[in-house]
């Protein structure tokens, strides 16, 4: 357990060069949600081939990894299922609704000191902590 | 084609930190915003090391082109409207009920189990419906 700041920082390494891969070589800015959303809605119809290869090496290098390594990491999902389909609509619709996520505004914003990005990820941060605090601190209902 | 091989390599090495970071670790996240609770540091170290290649990367746009053609994106804007505060909200409510945002929902999902699904099959749901209320907030904005 010592180690997980270690993988943390080495990961986020690995996200911020894909983001930077991204950046330098399309010239776009590497957001998962915005990526994904202008395939479903229909936005991103003339960038599609970008954003399926994007989406297929997401999925594909852990499922790689996994297959390879012949191990995974630990996810502790919940298996409550009116729990996941509530917070995935709201993580879908939020997203699209703000433009962005942990890493168009996250990542990408606030390393160019963008102020919807800060402004984004400072709102979205709270709320979920807000979120715990109710939901798992008062009540202990999650 | 050089387009489709460099956003390949982007989400795989996205992929890829999303997963060896514990960022697909639902207690992990969740753990994270619990500051109330018994707090995990480890996405401020993800988000650290996410930034350092990126702060980086948006220097070296300056005065050039991107690789496979076409231009950077524009000057961030400054203007913070409400779509953005209300969209954040409801994302952030999300992401603290499950402990799930976007990038790892999808690199976890050949291991997530049903749950993983499930939960990307809703935020997809989510997706296609958020343009309505974007409409709807921006309409309100416009008769404010």
């Amino acid at each position: 357990m010592e180690a997980d700041w270690i993988w943390g920082l080495g990961g986020g390494l690995l996200i911020g060069l894909g983001g930077a891969v991204y950046l330098l070589g399309n010239g776009r800015i590497m957001g998962a949600s915005g990526i994904l959303g202008g395939l479903l809605d229909g936005s991103g119809r003339n960038t599609a081939a970008e954003r399926s290869a994007f989406i297929a090496g997401v999925i594909g290098v852990p499922l790689l990894i996994g297959l390879l390594t012949g191990s995974t990491p630990d996810t502790q999902v919940t298996g409550n299922a009116g729990l996941l389909v509530l917070a995935g609509l709201l993580v879908g619709v939020g997203t699209r609704v703000a433009n962005g996520c942990t890493s168009g505004h996250g990542v990408c914003g606030i390393s160019r000191l963008s102020l919807r990005g800060i402004a984004a990820t400072a709102v979205f941060m709270l709320a979920g902590i807000l979120t715990l605090a109710v939901l798992r601190q008062i009540l202990g209902v999650i | 084609m050089l387009r489709t091989v460099l956003a390949l390599t982007a989400g795989g090495l996205f992929g890829a930190g999303l997963m060896v970071s514990g960022m697909t670790d639902t207690a992990k996240v969740q753990g994270f915003l619990d500051i109330f609770g018994s707090w995990d540091p480890t996405l401020a170290f993800v988000m650290g090391g996410a930034l350092l290649p990126m702060a980086f990367a948006w220097r070296l746009t300056e005065g050039r082109k991107p690789a496979a053609g076409g231009s950077f994106p524009s000057p961030p804007s400054a203007e913070l409207d409400r779509r953005l505060a209300v969209g954040s909200v409801l994302f952030g409510i999300g992401w603290g009920l499950v402990g799930l945002c976007p990038g790892p929902a999808m690199a976890s999902l050949s291991y997530n189990g049903w749950q993983g699904a499930l939960f990307l099959a809703a935020m997809a749901c989510g997706m296609i419906a958020a343009p309505k209320l974007s409409r709807h907030l921006d309409r309100g904005a416009a008769n404010a």
